[in-house]
């Protein structure tokens, strides 16, 4: 085996800390049929930087999955070539690269036969890396998704949520430490609150393994917000931008990106913002069993109208307001758990300034508890922040 | 053979143990070898379709053509070329369990969904590999299913042998019963031959739980 | 192959040509015009009560659902019951109807067995036939104003005639197949010479009476096939193939 730094691995590699390799198009292209029929990816030439999200991203149909395919090789191109730190992959036999790319799909295709330990470990197995060694990294791998090893090793596929599927899938792309991922519209399949959850922790967790990843995906919002450079395709495969989502948002190369984009682009600037860019506010905590009086005496010393009910560990309930603390079910002067609002929305530092907004505008305070990866509350945001931030932005309408 | 005989005359079984005991025997192993030497085949010819899918259609019709020829009429074919023996009595047998199982260990190769052989083959499986770590657990329960429907079949199908000369349990029901109009050893020889058909689906089906936790998982869910 | 084992199979066709050809085993009661009628009638029988008193029974079960624990565990048990048994456990039971009289002694017992074995299959796949049709549609017929056993005739029974048919066939070919077994009691039908055959060590009427059976399965199989393809709405042609497959049941092999 020849030794190069990114797609070689030999098992004495510290697993989990490497990070990602450049992966560069060149001229790719690939047609299904004889070459009379119209290419599915047209003549692509790009360049994803090491430990970047590149995005592509595009009208259904337009080669997204058909170049995503033809970096681990389960398309062959018809024409250019795919370079993994300047290796040719098509050098290496077809199943030795693929066990060193991760993949993930929209219907995660975990095998229904094997425990939750045995999928994650599927890879490893097939590096016949040896056993302790296997089941250490699938405890590593089970903490990094957020599933507690303990809890999820022996179950089987059937008895897990899609959401908690979809993090093992991400946990058995993983398992070898890819330098690159591949992943074919990942959270397609998850209802929208879910997937906001799953995109927050999945950028979480690519903050500390810093893969390069490519990202399949027809949601713009999606794009916008996991990408550091984004690829729009048009039919036919053919390239029609790349850039950030800054440039792409402020400078659309063409009318075809400017509508497929779409009209709302000071809307969608916001996809570009996170809670975290935002200064938090402090909130004004109250906990059931203290008395009405204490917690009234906190809202008049902060001069605000809401109180944020949190449980024992600091997880948002519901919001109190001022008014209520003066009614009779508190005269006897202890708070009731069932006083508060239910419904307070929950943002973390990851989510968009976009997600952000529609979150509090759908709810009866219009303001957002953002909380960290166990829930607890770290500040609050409000509706107003986001509107100074909007009427501050350059507007492009 | 006259009305106030009694039902099941005991003294006969009896005297027989010994003979009921062997012939029993001769059940299971004629049983046994059909079943596995036409898994074997049906095997075998499983994974030329599973390369060759163009294979199926063909061996699926001579299968097809096997299975509609009545018992009698096969062993009778072959009595001119293998004589009254276990061969001709084997080869009927067998192909009779080939297209059963065929048929299923084809399908079950095949009921992986499509997400999960994307997912293996996107995550470096050879295709051996896929065979042996998942089409084949997989297909597990179609296969057993398949086995269990041979079996049943096959306990059935011994006896008609007993016409050419073998049989074990229907040697009592033709040979003894029916040519001696004496009913004692057709319930026997019936009865032990359908006691002997149900065992053999239960324990099938307790091999098959045993294969497939995860098959009760998603049952649980 | 070596040139024995050729010269063997060849002496096999002369020997069945020559007995098939025979002018005097196509006439008289023991020839083959007989034999052939006698198997059909045999066969015929049982089959046409089995569908008349299995149809309705089978569309009861799959209509309401009641008693489809039976329709499944006939499927099984049918199996399990070796054909051969049944004719002997039937045997002693008739035997005192037909003595003193010109009944056949092994005819009660082969009609009966030949009946019971045809019911399974199809009670099982009326059932089948009828549960696998779409719930929505079921629904929406019965949220037009559909009466039930409009439900019934106009949108369960269209939908699952092939797959009723699937079961009829099965128990066709069984029952034809069976047939043959009658001759072990001693009754007519093509059995005979196969039996026949065997014990006088003649070949030719062995071959004969083996190839003409295997015949007579293969036509009714083939029949009813043809009367399955054809039986599927327009509607549904592209899926229509899929019928037999739906019925979940792969044939039993003949006894
Ligand atoms: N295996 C294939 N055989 C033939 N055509 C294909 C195949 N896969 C994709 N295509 C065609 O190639 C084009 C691009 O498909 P794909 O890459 O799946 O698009 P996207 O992922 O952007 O929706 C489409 O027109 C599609 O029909
Ligand atoms: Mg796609």
């Amino acid at each position: 085996m020849t030794a190069e730094p990114a797609l070689s691995s030999s098992p004495d590699d510290d697993p989990g800390t490497r990070s990602g390799a450049v992966v560069e198009l060149e001229h790719l292209t690939k047609r299904y049929g004889p070459s009379s029929t119209p290419p599915a990816v047209n003549n692509l030439s790009l360049t994803i930087p090491a430990g970047e999200i590149c995005v592509l991203v595009g009208p259904s149909g337009c080669g997204k999955t058909t170049t995503m395919k033809m970096i681990n090789r389960l398309v062959e191109p018809t024409g250019g070539r795919v370079l993994i730190d300047g290796e040719d992959v098509a050098g290496l036999p077809a199943v030795e690269l693929r066990r060193r790319i991760g993949y993930v799909i929209q219907q995660v295709g975990l095998f229904p036969h094997l425990t939750v330990a045995d999928n994650t470990a599927v890879v490893p197995t097939l590096l016949r890396w040896p056993a302790p060694r296997i089941r250490a990294r699938v405890d590593e791998l089970l903490d990094l998704v957020g599933l507690e090893p303990a809890a999820y090793r022996d179950r089987y596929p059937a008895e897990l949520s899609g959401g908690e599927r979809q993090r093992i899938g991400v946990a058995r792309a993983l398992a070898a430490d890819p330098p690159v991922m591949l992943m074919d519209e990942p959270f397609g399949a998850v209802d929208p609150i879910r997937r906001d959850r799953l995109q927050n922790e999945f950028l979480r967790l690519q903050a500390r393994v810093r893969k390069t990843i490519v990202f399949v995906t027809h949601d713009v919002d999606e794009a916008i917000k996991m990408a550091d450079q984004i690829a729009i395709l048009q039919v036919g495969g053919v390239l029609a931008q790349y850039d950030t989502p800054e440039a792409i948002l402020a400078q659309p190369a063409s009318e075809f990106v400017e509508h497929f984009v779409g009209a709302d682009r000071g809307l969608k600037r916001l996809s570009l913002g996170r809670v975290r860019d935002l200064p938090l506010l402090e909130p004004v905590l109250a906990r059931s069993g203290e008395t009405a009086a204490e917690v009234q005496r906190r809202l008049d010393a902060a001069e605000v109208d809401y109180a944020l009910l949190v449980d024992a560990r600091n997880r948002p309930v519901g919001w109190i307001e001022a008014g209520q603390l003066g009614d009779g079910e508190v005269r006897d002067g202890r708070l009731p758990e069932d006083l508060a609002m239910p419904g307070a929305p929950l943002l973390m530092p990851e989510s968009t300034l976009r997600d952000a907004l529609s979150a509090m505008l759908g709810s009866s305070v219009q303001l957002g508890a953002v909380v960290d990866e166990h829930d607890q509350v770290i500040g609050l945001i409000s509706v107003d922040q986001i509107a100074q931030l909007m009427r501050r932005a350059p507007d492009d309408a | 053979m006259t009305p106030d005989e009694p039902l099941i005359d005991f003294d006969w079984v009896a005297r027989n143990l010994d003979e009921i005991a062997r012939r029993l025997g001769e059940h299971l192993v004629m049983t046994g070898i059909a079943v596995v030497v036409g898994f074997l085949i049906s095997f075998a010819l499983a994974l030329a379709i599973r390369r060759s899918r163009r294979l199926y259609g063909p061996i699926l019709a001579v299968s097809g053509v096997l299975y509609t020829i009545p018992s009698l009429a096969l062993f009778a074919l072959l009595i001119p070329i293998t004589g009254l023996s276990l061969l001709s009595a084997e080869i009927a047998l067998v192909s009779y369990t080939v297209l059963i199982l065929v048929r299923n260990i084809v399908a079950g190769l095949e009921s992986v969904p499509a997400d999960v052989t994307e997912a293996a083959i996107g995550m470096g499986f050879t295709p051996l590999e896929r065979l042996r770590r998942i089409e084949l657990p997989l297909a597990v329960p179609v296969i057993v299913a398949g086995l269990r429907i041979a079996t049943v079949t096959t306990v059935g199908l011994v006896t008609v042998t007993s016409l050419i000369g073998q049989g074990g349990l229907g040697y009592f029901i033709v040979v003894v019963g029916i040519r001696d109009f004496f009913p004692t050893p057709i319930y026997i020889g019936a009865g032990l031959s359908i006691v002997l058909a149900l065992a053999a689906d239960v324990a099938l089906l307790g091999i098959q739980r045993a294969l497939t936790p995860w098959a009760r998982a998603s049952g649980a869910a | 192959m070596g040139a024995g084992k050729r010269r063997r199979l060849m002496d096999l066709l002369s020997s069945f040509l020559a007995w098939l050809t025979d002018a005097s085993h196509w006439t008289g009661d023991t020839g083959i015009p007989v034999r052939v009628g006698e198997h059909l009638l045999i066969s015929g029988i049982p089959l046409l009560v089995a569908i008349v008193v299995a149809l309705p029974v089978g569309l009861f079960i799959g209509h309401t659902g009641k008693g489809a624990l039976l329709a499944v565990s006939l499927g099984n048990i049918g199996r399990a019951l070796p054909s051969l048994g049944i004719l002997g456990i039937i045997l002693p039971l008739t035997l005192p109807l037909t003595a003193g009289t010109d009944i056949p002694l092994g005819l009660p017992p082969s009609l009966i067995a030949l009946f019971a074995l045809a019911l399974p299959p199809i009670i099982t796949n009326c059932h089948v036939g009828i549960r696998e049709v779409d719930r929505d549609l079921i629904e929406a017929a019965r949220g037009m104003g559909m009466r039930e056993t409009q439900v019934l005739t106009r949108v369960e029974l269209p939908l699952a005639t092939p797959v009723i048919l699937a079961g009829i066939r099965t128990s066709a070919v069984q029952v034809v197949a069976t047939a043959t077994l009658g001759a072990v009691l001693g009754i007519g039908g093509l059995g005979r010479y196969i039996l026949d055959g065997i014990s006088q060590h003649d070949d030719g009427q062995l071959i004969t009476g083996a190839v003409l059976v295997a015949l007579l399965a293969i036509l009714t199989e083939l029949g009813f096939a043809a009367l399955q393809r054809a039986s599927v709405s327009p509607g549904l042609r592209s899926t229509g193939d899929r019928a037999y497959e739906v019925a979940g049941q792969a044939p039993r092999p003949p006894a």
